[in-house]
C-alpha cells in the first residue's frame, strides 16, 4: 500500500511535468502541422538558462525569466527558420527541427560542457512536506505539482476564456477563414510556437533540478514525449494529458518492481526452466522499454491513439 | 525494364565508377585513405537503402539504424560461431546474412510501422528505434553490453583466390564489390513496377489506391527491402571494423544516415552516394581540425534545409541543365563574385565559434595566458580577437547581402530564360 501511494504521487508529479512538454508539442502540432522534433531541446534550454540565472540571482527570478527567454528563442526560430522551411513542405520543417535539436545539443556542449551542471533545488524548498508511511514527501515535488497544475489551469483558461484563445482555437481548424477576418495568422503561429516552447522551458526550469541537468536530458525526455503524443492521439490535448499521467506512473511504478516473468509464473504454480534470459528480466530492468511497448500495443490495437481523431 | 534502363551511356558511367573505385587504392596507398574509402563504401550502401524510404517512398524514418545494427550483430555472431571452421569464401558471403537479418527485422517491424505514412510513420519509427536500442542494453549476452561484440574476419586455413580479407586493401575490395552489387540492385529496383508504385505512393497515395494498389503493402515491401540493404551495410561494417557495439543501432546512427541522405539529395538516385562521400570526408577532415565539427555539421544541415532542400545532387543537376542550355557561362562570373564575400563571412563565423569554443570548452577555460586558436596565439580575455572576428563576420555579411542580391537577380533571370527556352 505504501509503495502504491508513494509511487502514485511520484508518478503524477512526473506525469504533470511530461504533460507540460506534450501539451506544447500537441498545440504546435495541431495548429501548424509541425512535429517539433526539437521540443525537448527547449526543455533542456530552460533548465540551463535557469541554472545560469540561478548562479547570478538565485532560483526565483530564473523561474520567471528562463521560460520567457526560451519562448523568445522559440518565437525567433519560428520567425526566421521554420517559416522559411515551411515553403518546402512538412518534411523540410520536420528536418529543420531535427537539425535544430542537433545544433542545440552542440551549443549546450559548447557553453556548459559535456558533464552535468550543479543546478540545485532552492534552500526554501528543500525539506519534507509530509510523511506518509515513514516515507518523506519532499516539498519540491509538491511545488512541482503546484506549478504544473497552475500552469495548466492558466493555459486552459487562456484557450477557452479569452479572446486570444478563441482566435487560436479558430486558427487551429480554419486558418484561412481567420486570416480573411483580418487576423495575422502567421503571427498567431509564432505566438503559439513561442508559447509552446516557453511551456517546455518552464518544465525544464522545475524539472532540471529535480532530476539532472546535462546535455543528454533532451534526448532522454524527447522520445518519451513523442511516445506520449502517439499514445494519446496526435493533436488531442485530452489524450496527451491521460497519456502523460499513464506514462509517468508506468515509469515510476516499474522502477520499484522487482518481479520477473518467472516470478509471475511461480505464483500460479508453473516453474519455468532456468537460463532463459527473457523470463528472468525484472520489471525494473524492463523499465526503459515499457513506454515503447505500450506505444506498439496502442498502434496495433488502436492506431489513432487513445483520443485521437480518426484519420481521413 | 526496357533497354533504355541500361543504355550504353549509363553502362559506361557504372563501369567507370566501378573501375575508379578499384583503381583508387593503387594511387592512394596510405592506410588512412583506404580505411576512409571503406567507411565511405559502407555509408553509401546504408544511405542508399535509407533513400529507398525517404526519397522513393516518401517515408521519413528515424529508426533506420535498427536494420543496420541488427544486420551487423547477426554477421558478427555468425562469424564468431563459424570461427575456425570457416573459410574466406564463407566470410565474403556473410554480409548477405546481415541482409537477411535486416529483412527479417523489416518483416516484423514493418508490419507495425507502415500502417501509417507521413508524420505518424516518422514518430513510430523513432519509438521503435528507441525500443530496440533500449532492448539492446537489456540483453548483454546478445548485444555485448557497453563493450560490444568483437570478432576476427580472418578465418580458415586457405586463402580464397589469394584473399584472406586480412589486409585492409582486400577488405576494401570486398566492400566495393558488395557496394556495387547492392547499388545496381537498388537502382534496378527503382525501374521495377514496385519501384514505380513506391513513387506513386509518395506523390499521391489516394490516386495510387484508386489505380488498385494497396499503399500499405507497397510501403511495407519497400521497408522490408530497404531493411535488407541496410542489413548488408551493417554486415559489411561488422567485417570491416571487427567490432559491433550497441551504438550501431541507436538514434545517433539513424540521425546520421538521415543527414547524409538529405545533404546528398534525396530526389536523385545518386544523391546519397554524394552525401556519404561528403559527410565522411567532413567528419574525418574537419573532425580532425576542430572539436566543434558536429556544430558546423548541424549548421550546414540547417543551411541546406533552408536554402537547398534538394541537396547537393539538385545543385549539380541545375548546373548541368544550365550547361546544356549554354547558360552556364552567364552565371559563372556571378558565382566567382559571390565566393569571396561568402568566404569572408564564413571566416568570421568560424572565428567566433572557435574563439567561443576555446574560451568555454578548450584550453582557455583553464589557462589565463594566450591560447592557440586556428594557428594564432590569442589572448581570449581581451576584446581584441573577438572584435576582429565580429568585424570580419559583419563585413562578410554586408558584402554577401550586397553581391548575393545581385547574384540572385541574375540567377532568377537565367532560370526564367532556361524555362522560357523549354516552353
Amino acid at each position: 500500500m505504501e509503495f502504491v501511494v508513494i509511487s502514485l504521487l511520484n508518478g503524477i508529479t512526473y506525469g504533470l511535468l511530461l504533460f507540460m512538454l506534450s501539451s506544447g508539442l500537441t498545440l504546435i502540432f495541431s495548429m501548424m502541422g509541425i512535429l517539433n522534433f526539437a521540443h525537448a531541446s527547449f526543455y533542456m534550454l530552460g533548465a540551463y538558462f535557469a541554472y545560469q540565472i540561478s548562479t547570478w540571482t538565485g532560483f526565483w527570478p530564473g523561474l520567471l525569466v528562463a521560460p520567457l527567454l526560451v519562448g523568445a528563442v522559440g518565437a525567433a526560430i519560428e520567425r526566421y527558420g521554420l517559416r522559411r522551411a515551411h515553403r518546402y513542405g512538412h518534411v523540410a520543417e520536420l528536418l529543420f527541427t531535427f537539425g535544430l535539436a542537433f545544433v542545440v545539443e552542440e551549443v549546450v556542449h559548447l557553453i556548459w560542457g559535456k558533464v552535468a551542471v550543479d543546478y540545485r533545488i532552492p534552500v526554501e524548498l528543500d525539506g519534507t512536506l509530509f510523511t506518509l508511511y515513514d516515507t518523506d514527501f519532499p516539498i519540491y515535488k509538491g511545488f512541482m505539482m503546484l506549478v504544473s497544475v497552475g500552469m495548466l489551469v492558466a493555459l486552459y483558461a487562456l484557450l477557452t476564456r479569452t479572446r486570444i484563445g478563441l482566435i487560436i482555437q479558430a486558427a487551429l481548424t480554419r486558418p484561412d477563414m481567420v486570416e480573411a477576418l483580418g487576423h495575422n495568422v502567421p503571427r498567431i503561429f509564432m505566438l503559439v510556437f513561442g508559447g509552446g516552447t516557453a511551456l517546455a522551458g518552464l518544465a525544464g526550469v522545475i524539472g532540471g533540478n529535480a532530476f539532472v541537468t546535462e546535455p543528454g536530458m533532451a534526448a532522454a525526455v524527447g522520445s518519451i514525449v513523442f511516445v506520449i503524443v502517439v499514445v494519446g492521439g496526435l493533436g488531442s490535448l485530452g489524450g496527451a494529458f491521460i497519456a502523460s499521467l499513464l506514462i509517468g506512473c508506468i515509469q515510476t511504478f516499474s522502477v520499484g518492481l522487482t518481479i520477473s516473468i518467472t516470478d509471475v509464473f511461480a505464483l500460479i504454480g508453473v516453474e519455468l526452466p532456468e537460463g532463459s534470459q527473457v523470463a528472468r528480466l525484472t520489471i525494473t530492468q524492463m523499465a526503459p522499454v515499457l513506454p515503447y511497448l505500450l506505444m506498439v500495443a496502442i498502434l496495433i490495437f488502436r492506431p489513432r491513439g487513445l483520443m485521437g481523431a480518426r484519420e481521413n | 525494364m526496357n533497354s533504355a534502363t541500361f543504355s550504353r551511356g549509363r553502362l559506361a558511367v557504372w563501369g567507370g565508377c566501378l573501375a575508379l573505385a578499384f583503381a583508387l587504392p593503387l594511387v592512394l596507398k596510405s592506410g588512412f585513405v583506404i580505411s576512409l574509402l571503406c567507411q565511405i563504401g559502407i555509408m553509401a550502401v546504408f544511405s542508399l537503402s535509407y533513400n529507398m524510404l525517404l526519397g522513393q517512398t516518401g517515408l521519413l524514418s528515424f529508426g533506420h539504424a535498427v536494420y543496420y545494427g541488427l544486420g551487423a550483430f547477426a554477421t558478427i555472431h555468425l562469424l564468431n560461431a563459424i570461427g575456425k571452421g570457416g573459410s574466406p569464401f564463407t566470410t565474403a558471403l556473410l554480409p548477405f546474412v546481415g541482409g537477411l537479418a535486416g529483412l527479417l527485422a523489416g518483416l516484423v517491424l514493418g508490419y507495425v510501422t507502415t500502417r501509417k505514412a507521413g508524420t505518424t510513420f516518422a514518430m513510430i519509427t523513432l519509438g521503435i528505434g528507441e525500443m530496440v536500442a533500449a532492448c539492446s542494453l537489456m540483453f548483454p549476452a546478445v548485444f555485448g553490453g557497453e563493450g560490444g561484440v568483437s570478432g576476427n574476419r580472418v578465418v580458415g586455413k586457405e586463402a580464397f583466390l589469394g584473399f584472406t580479407w586480412g589486409p585492409q586493401v582486400e577488405m576494401y575490395g570486398l566492400i566495393v564489390l558488395w557496394a556495387f552489387v547492392c547499388t545496381v540492385a537498388m537502382f534496378a529496383l527503382t525501374q521495377t513496377p514496385l519501384g514505380r508504385m513506391a513513387n506513386a505512393v509518395r506523390d499521391n497515395p489516394e490516386r495510387a489506391e484508386f489505380v488498385g494498389y494497396d499503399t500499405e503493402r507497397v510501403r511495407f515491401l519497400m521497408v522490408v527491402l530497404s531493411g535488407f540493404f541496410a542489413g548488408v551495410a551493417g554486415g559489411l561494417s561488422a567485417l570491416n571494423y571487427e567490432i559491433v557495439t550497441a551504438e550501431t543501432l541507436n538514434a545517433h546512427t539513424s540521425g546520421i544516415v538521415l543527414l547524409i541522405a538529405f545533404v546528398g539529395g534525396i530526389g536523385f538516385f545518386y544523391g546519397p552516394i554524394i552525401g556519404a562521400i561528403l559527410v565522411t570526408l567532413m567528419q574525418i577532415v574537419i573532425g580532425g581540425m576542430t572539436h566543434a565539427w558536429l556544430l558546423y555539421f548541424g549548421l550546414f544541415f540547417l543551411f541546406m534545409v533552408l536554402v537547398a532542400p534538394g541537396g547537393i545532387a539538385s545543385l549539380i543537376a541545375v548546373q548541368r541543365n544550365l550547361w546544356q542550355a549554354g547558360l552556364f557561362g552567364r552565371m559563372l562570373p556571378h558565382y566567382a563574385a559571390t565566393a569571396l564575400p561568402v568566404l569572408i563571412l564564413l571566416a568570421g563565423l568560424v572565428g567566433l565559434i572557435e574563439l567561443g569554443y576555446a574560451l568555454l570548452a578548450g584550453e582557455g577555460a583553464t589557462s589565463d595566458g594566450p591560447v592557440r586558436v586556428m594557428g594564432m596565439m590569442l589572448d581570449l580575455k581581451s576584446p581584441q580577437p573577438w572584435l576582429s572576428a565580429m568585424a570580419v563576420a559583419a563585413l562578410g555579411l554586408g558584402l554577401t547581402r550586397w553581391i548575393g542580391g545581385r547574384m540572385r537577380e541574375a540567377w532568377n533571370a537565367t532560370l526564367s530564360t532556361l524555362h522560357g527556352d523549354k516552353a
